[in-house]
C-alpha cells in the first residue's frame, strides 16, 4: 500500500481507502522501504517513523466505525492517537487467513459491538509484544516496564524506546493469546470524542469512492433491469445503436437485464436509453399498492401469526376491560437512497476476477464475484473503498454480480458499471411495508391491563434470508418488541405477533430495520392510551416501565433535559417517545408548531441515548444528528408505491427526502450506564417519527396513523 | 462532436465530445476530475454543484456547449491545498462530513453563499443550501457556516 508522510497534519487527518490513494506527499522510494511497517500480530502495523497503521475490517459508509475500531485498538496498544492511521484488511487476505479477521459486514450497528473483543485484543498482543522486546533490549523483567503514547519505559530506570524503534523487534514475536484487556477506568482513548481519521480527504474531492475509479482501458457500463420485479429480459436491437458516440458492445445481463458499455458512462447511458427493449413484465404486472394495502390489511385480523411474546390472557383481559381501545397503523415501503448511486467496476481475465465496490460486505462481494464469474473464491480480489451511504442496500451484492458478468463477456478490459438514480430507485431492496393493529384494554381507574399488537408486514427474512424465519416467524420483524428489548413488561396481559403478508417487491434492511415502524406503532398508540385516559403521556409510560430501568433512565434523562412540563412558546408543543434496540435504550422529546392552515416546523429534537459503553461521544451525536434526518424523511415525504407491478418514484423530485431547511435542533444526550456495547448507528432513530407525531397530535388534536405526512391535512382551528 | 475549451481550476482543457453532454461529465470522464459527484441527473440533490463565474451551479443539468468562456472551479480547484478554504476550515473543524459523498457539493454551495453574503443567516443558508445530505449532517454544515463567516472576518474587524 501507499506510505504517506508522517507530518503530523496528515497523520491525524488522513486515512487510507481502498483505491490506494494517498494523501500528501509520497516518499522518496528508498525511504519508503526505510520505513516499511511491522506487523504486531494481525491488527496493527507499526513503522520506523512511529505510524501505527490499524486495520479495520468492517466497511466506513459514514458511520463512523473506522474511527471508533481504530479508537479500540489504539487505546490497548497505548498508541499516540496522532501518530494513528487505518487501512482496511482485503476480503482476499481474510479468506486467505480463514476469517481471522472475523466477519467483515457490516449492518445491524454491530461494527463496534461485535468486533469489541478481538480488535481490543489484537491491540494488548501488539502492545504485550512491544513491552517484551524493550525488555529484552535492556534485559529486565518486562513487568517493570510501562506503555504511554508509543513509547515504552522501563520505570526503575527511566529509560526509554520509541514504538517505531522497537517494531521491528517486537514483529519477531509470536503474539500471546493470553492477553488481558484494559478495565474502563484505564482507558484513555476509548470515550474521547475524538475527530473522524477520515475528513480531510473529504473536504478536497481527492477521496476515491467505487464510482470514481478510474483504471487503465477502462470502459462504461449502464444497465436496465426489467421495471416489474420477477420480470426478465426478452430481447433488444442493439444494431439499433451501435453506431452511437463510444458504444462498443450491448449485453445481457443475467436473464433480467441489459447492458450498454461505451468508453464513456455517459455515452453508454445515452445509447441505453435508445436502445429498444422488449421485456417479459410476468405476472407481477398487474400489482398495485391498493392491492398490497388489502392484502395487508386482511392479516390485521387473520388468524395465524407468529408470536413475539405473550404473556397473562388478552382474551380475558379485553373481556374485562372497563374501556377498550383499538388503532390501525400504515407504513409504506422505503428507499435507502444511498446518495452515490448503485456501482461497481470489475475485470475478468485469465480466470480471475478483481472488482472496486463499495460494499458492506466485504466478504460477500468476493463471494458474488467468484460466483458471478464462475471462479474459485481464492482468485477473486476485492478492492474496498469508502461508501458514499449504506444503510443496508449495500449488504446486497446485486451491482458486484452484474459488473462482473458484464466483465466477463468483455475479457481484459475493466468495467465500470454504474446504475442511474432512476435504476436505483427502482430496483431497491425496501423498508418493507407494514401496518398494525393495536388493541388495549383499560380498568376503570385508566390503567393499561391488556395490550394487543398485531403486524401485518412484508418480511425481510422471508425475502432475503429464509434460514432464518423461526416456524414461519421472522423475528427481525419485533424488533423492539421482544421480550429483551421491549420497555412495558409490566402490562399484565400482553401479545405481540405478526401475520407475515409478502409481496413481490424486494425488501431488505434499512437504517433502523423494523425498529422504525415498531416504534411509531407502540409509541404513537401508548400516546393515544395516555391522553384517552387524560394522563400525561411522560406519567403514563412511567407507570408501565417499573420492570425495565434502563429504558425508564433513558426517557427520564431526556424528559428532564427537554423541560418536559415546563412552559413552551405559544404554538409550540412537546410529544416523547422510547424505544430499544440494536441493543441500546433511546428516547426522546420533540418540539413542534403546527400553523392553523397545517404547517409543520420541527423545532428541537432532545434525544437520549444508553449504548452502555460510549467509544466516542462526538461520533454518537453526528450519529443520532444524522439518523434523524433519515428517519424524519420516511415521516414527512419519502414514500415507495407500486403500479403496474414497478416502483412509481424515480428520482428525489418524486421521493422527496429532508433537507437542510427542515432540521431541527437536534440535542443528543449521552447516559452510558456501563457494562454492556450497545449500537449507535442506528437505535436512535426510532424515537424521532413517534416524538414527533406525539407533539402534532398535542399541537392539532390529529392523530397521523398514516405516512407520510405529506399526505395529511394538519390544518387545525 | 465538437471541440471544445474550458476553463477548469484555471487551467484550460480542450476536450472532444458532444456538446449535449452534461458539465458533469465531461468533468468526470473527459477531465478525469471525479471530485464532482453524481446523485440524481436532475438538478435535485446538488452532489456536481461547481462554480460558473462563481456562482453554485448544478453541473448535471448544463450542457458542456453552453459554458463558453464561464471559469468553471470544482472541488478540487476551491483551495490551493484541497483545505484552506474557511468552508473547508470549518468542516474540519465541526467533523461535518459521514459518508462525505454529497460534501464536495455541499462545500461548493456553501463557499458560493458566503461569498456572496459573507454573514448568512439560518434563512440564508436554508434558502441557498438545498442540497441533500441522505447521512443527515445538515446540522454540521449550518454550524460551520456560521464558524466560516467568522473565520473571514478582517483581524481588525468584530469575531
Amino acid at each position: 500500500m501507499a506510505q504517506t508522510l508522517s507530518r503530523r497534519f496528515f497523520l491525524t487527518a488522513s486515512a487510507v481507502a481502498g483505491g490506494g490513494f494517498s494523501l500528501g506527499w509520497s516518499l522518496p522510494k528508498a525511504q519508503a522501504a526505510e520505513n516499511a511497517p511491522f506487523e504486531l500480530g494481525i491488527w496493527a502495523t507499526i513503522a520506523a517513523d512511529d505510524t501505527v497503521t490499524i486495520r479495520i475490517a468492517r466497511s466506513e459508509m459514514g458511520q463512523g466505525t473506522m474511527t471508533g475500531l481504530a479508537q479500540l485498538v489504539a487505546d490497548e496498544l497505548d498508541a499516540d492517537w496522532r501518530f494513528v492511521k487505518t487501512e482496511f484488511v482485503t476480503p482476499e487476505a481474510n479468506l486467505a487467513a480463514k476469517r481471522a479477521w472475523g466477519d467483515m459486514s457490516t449492518g445491524g450497528s454491530r461494527g463496534i459491538r461485535a468486533s469489541v473483543d478481538y480488535v481490543r485484543k489484537g491491540g494488548a498482543a501488539a502492545r504485550a509484544m512491544l513491552v517484551q522486546a524493550g525488555a529484552a533490549k535492556w534485559g529486565v523483567p518486562a513487568g517493570e516496564c510501562v506503555t504511554a503514547l508509543n513509547v515504552v519505559t522501563h520505570t526503575p530506570s527511566g529509560r526509554r524506546l520509541r514504538y517505531g524503534e522497537l517494531a521491528a523487534d517486537a514483529a519477531k514475536l509470536t503474539p500471546p493469546t493470553d492477553v488481558k484487556v484494559k478495565t474502563p477506568a484505564e482507558w484513555t482513548l476509548i470515550g474521547r470524542g475524538v475527530k473522524r481519521l477520515d475528513t480531510a480527504e473529504k473536504l478536497s474531492g481527492k477521496l476515491t469512492y467505487a464510482i470514481d475509479v478510474q483504471l487503465p482501458n477502462m470502459l462504461n457500463a449502464a444497465i436496465a433491469q426489467c421495471p416489474v420485479f420477477g420480470g426478465k429480459l426478452k430481447s433488444f436491437d442493439a444494431a439499433k445503436i451501435q453506431q452511437m458516440p463510444g458504444v462498443r458492445h450491448v449485453v445481457a445481463v443475467d436473464d433480467n437485464a441489459v447492458a450498454v458499455v461505451a468508453d464513456k458512462w455517459f455515452q453508454a447511458k445515452t445509447a441505453l436509453a435508445a436502445l429498444p427493449i422488449v421485456w417479459d413484465e410476468g405476472p407481477n404486472a398487474k400489482v398495485d399498492s391498493q392491492q398490497i394495502d388489502a392484502h395487508l390489511t386482511a392479516g390485521l385480523d387473520a388468524k395465524e401469526a407468529g408470536l413475539a411474546q405473550e404473556h397473562g390472557d388478552i382474551v380475558a383481559g379485553l373481556a374485562g376491560a372497563a374501556t377498550k381501545i383499538e388503532a390501525v397503523y400504515s407504513m409504506p415501503f422505503q428507499h435507502h437512497a444511498t446518495l452515490e448511486p448503485m456501482n461497481c467496476t470489475a475485470q475478468f481475465a485469465d480466470g480471475k476476477v478483481e472488482v472496486w465496490v463499495s460494499s458492506q460486505n466485504g466478504d460477500a462481494s468476493l463471494a458474488a464475484a467468484a460466483e458471478a464469474g464462475g471462479v474459485k473464491l481464492a482468485d477473486v480480489k476485492v478492492h474496498k473503498h469508502i461508501l458514499g451511504g449504506g444503510f443496508g442496500r449495500r449488504g446486497q451484492q446485486d451491482p458486484v454480480k452484474q459488473a462482473v458478468i458484464i466483465a466477463k463477456q468483455v475479457p481484459g478490459r475493466p468495467i465500470k458499471l454504474i446504475w442511474t438514480r432512476e435504476e436505483d430507485m427502482t430496483h431497491g431492496f425496501y423498508r418493507p411495508i407494514a401496518k398494525a393493529k393495536m388493541t388495549a384494554g383499560l380498568d376503570a381507574n385508566g390503567n393499561l391491563t391488556t395490550l394487543h399488537a398485531r403486524l401485518s408486514a412484508q418480511s425481510i427474512a422471508a425475502y432475503l434470508a429464509p434460514q432464518r424465519m423461526e416456524n414461519g416467524v421472522d423475528m427481525i420483524a419485533f424488533q423492539g418488541w421482544t421480550k429483551d428489548e421491549f420497555g412495558y413488561m409490566a402490562i399484565p396481559n400482553l401479545r405481540i405477533d405478526d401475520a407475515v403478508r409478502n409481496t413481490h417487491v424486494p425488501v431488505g434492511f434499512w437504517r433502523g430495520v423494523n425498529t422504525n415502524q415498531n416504534a411509531i406503532f407502540m409509541e404513537c398508540f401508548i400516546d393515544e392510551l395516555a391522553h384517552a385516559t387524560g394522563k400525561d403521556p411522560l406519567d403514563f409510560r412511567r407507570s408501565l416501565m417499573t420492570k425495565n430501568p434502563k429504558h425508564l433512565a433513558v426517557l427520564n434523562a431526556v424528559a428532564e433535559k427537554a423541560g418536559w412540563g415546563t412552559p413552551l412558546p405559544k404554538g409550540v408543543h412537546r410529544g416523547i417517545a422510547q424505544n430499544a434496540g440494536f441493543g441500546s435504550y433511546v428516547a426522546a422529546v420533540a418540539e413542534v408548531s403546527v400553523s392553523p392552515k397545517g404547517e409543520l416546523a420541527i423545532h428541537r429534537i432532545v434525544a437520549g441515548t444508553d449504548c452502555g459503553y460510549a467509544v466516542n461521544p462526538e461520533q454518537i451525536a453526528a450519529q443520532v444528528e444524522g439518523s434523524f434526518v433519515y428517519g424524519l424523511s420516511a415521516l414527512l415525504t419519502s414514500e415507495i408505491t407500486i403500479d403496474k407491478g414497478r416502483v412509481v418514484q424515480t428520482n428525489f423530485d418524486s421521493y422527496e427526502v429532508m433537507k437542510l431547511a427542515a432540521m431541527p435542533k437536534v440535542e443528543t444526550v449521552i447516559v452510558p450506564s456501563g457494562g454492556f456495547w450497545g449500537g449507535v448507528g442506528e437505535p436512535t432513530i426510532a424515537v424521532a417519527p413517534p416524538a414527533v407525531l406525539n407533539a402534532i397530535f398535542a399541537a392539532t388534536g390529529k392523530r397521523v396513523r398514516t405516512l407520510p405526512l405529506s399526505h395529511q391535512d394538519l390544518s387545525h382551528a | 462532436m465538437a471541440k471544445l475549451k474550458l476553463s477548469i481550476n484555471g487551467t484550460a482543457h480542450d476536450v472532444d465530445v458532444d456538446p449535449d453532454t452534461p458539465l458533469l461529465w465531461v468533468i468526470r470522464e473527459w477531465v478525469g476530475l471525479t471530485g464532482t459527484k453524481y446523485g440524481c441527473g436532475i438538478a435535485q440533490c446538488g452532489a456536481c454543484t461547481v462554480h460558473l463565474d462563481g456562482a453554485a451551479t448544478r453541473s448535471c443539468q448544463i450542457p458542456a456547449g453552453s459554458v463558453g468562456e464561464a471559469k468553471i472551479t470544482t472541488i478540487e480547484g476551491l483551495s490551493p491545498d484541497g483545505m484552506s478554504h474557511p468552508i473547508q476550515v470549518a468542516w474540519l473543524q465541526h467533523d461535518v462530513p459521514q459518508c462525505g459523498y454529497c460534501q464536495s457539493g455541499q462545500i461548493m454551495a456553501s463557499a458560493a453563499l458566503l461569498a456572496a453574503k459573507p454573514h448568512p443567516t439560518d434563512a440564508d443558508i436554508a434558502d441557498m443550501v438545498t442540497n441533500i445530505c441522505r447521512c443527515g449532517t445538515y446540522q454540521r454544515i449550518k454550524a460551520a457556516i456560521h464558524t466560516a463567516a467568522e473565520l473571514t472576518v478582517p483581524a481588525t474587524g468584530k469575531a
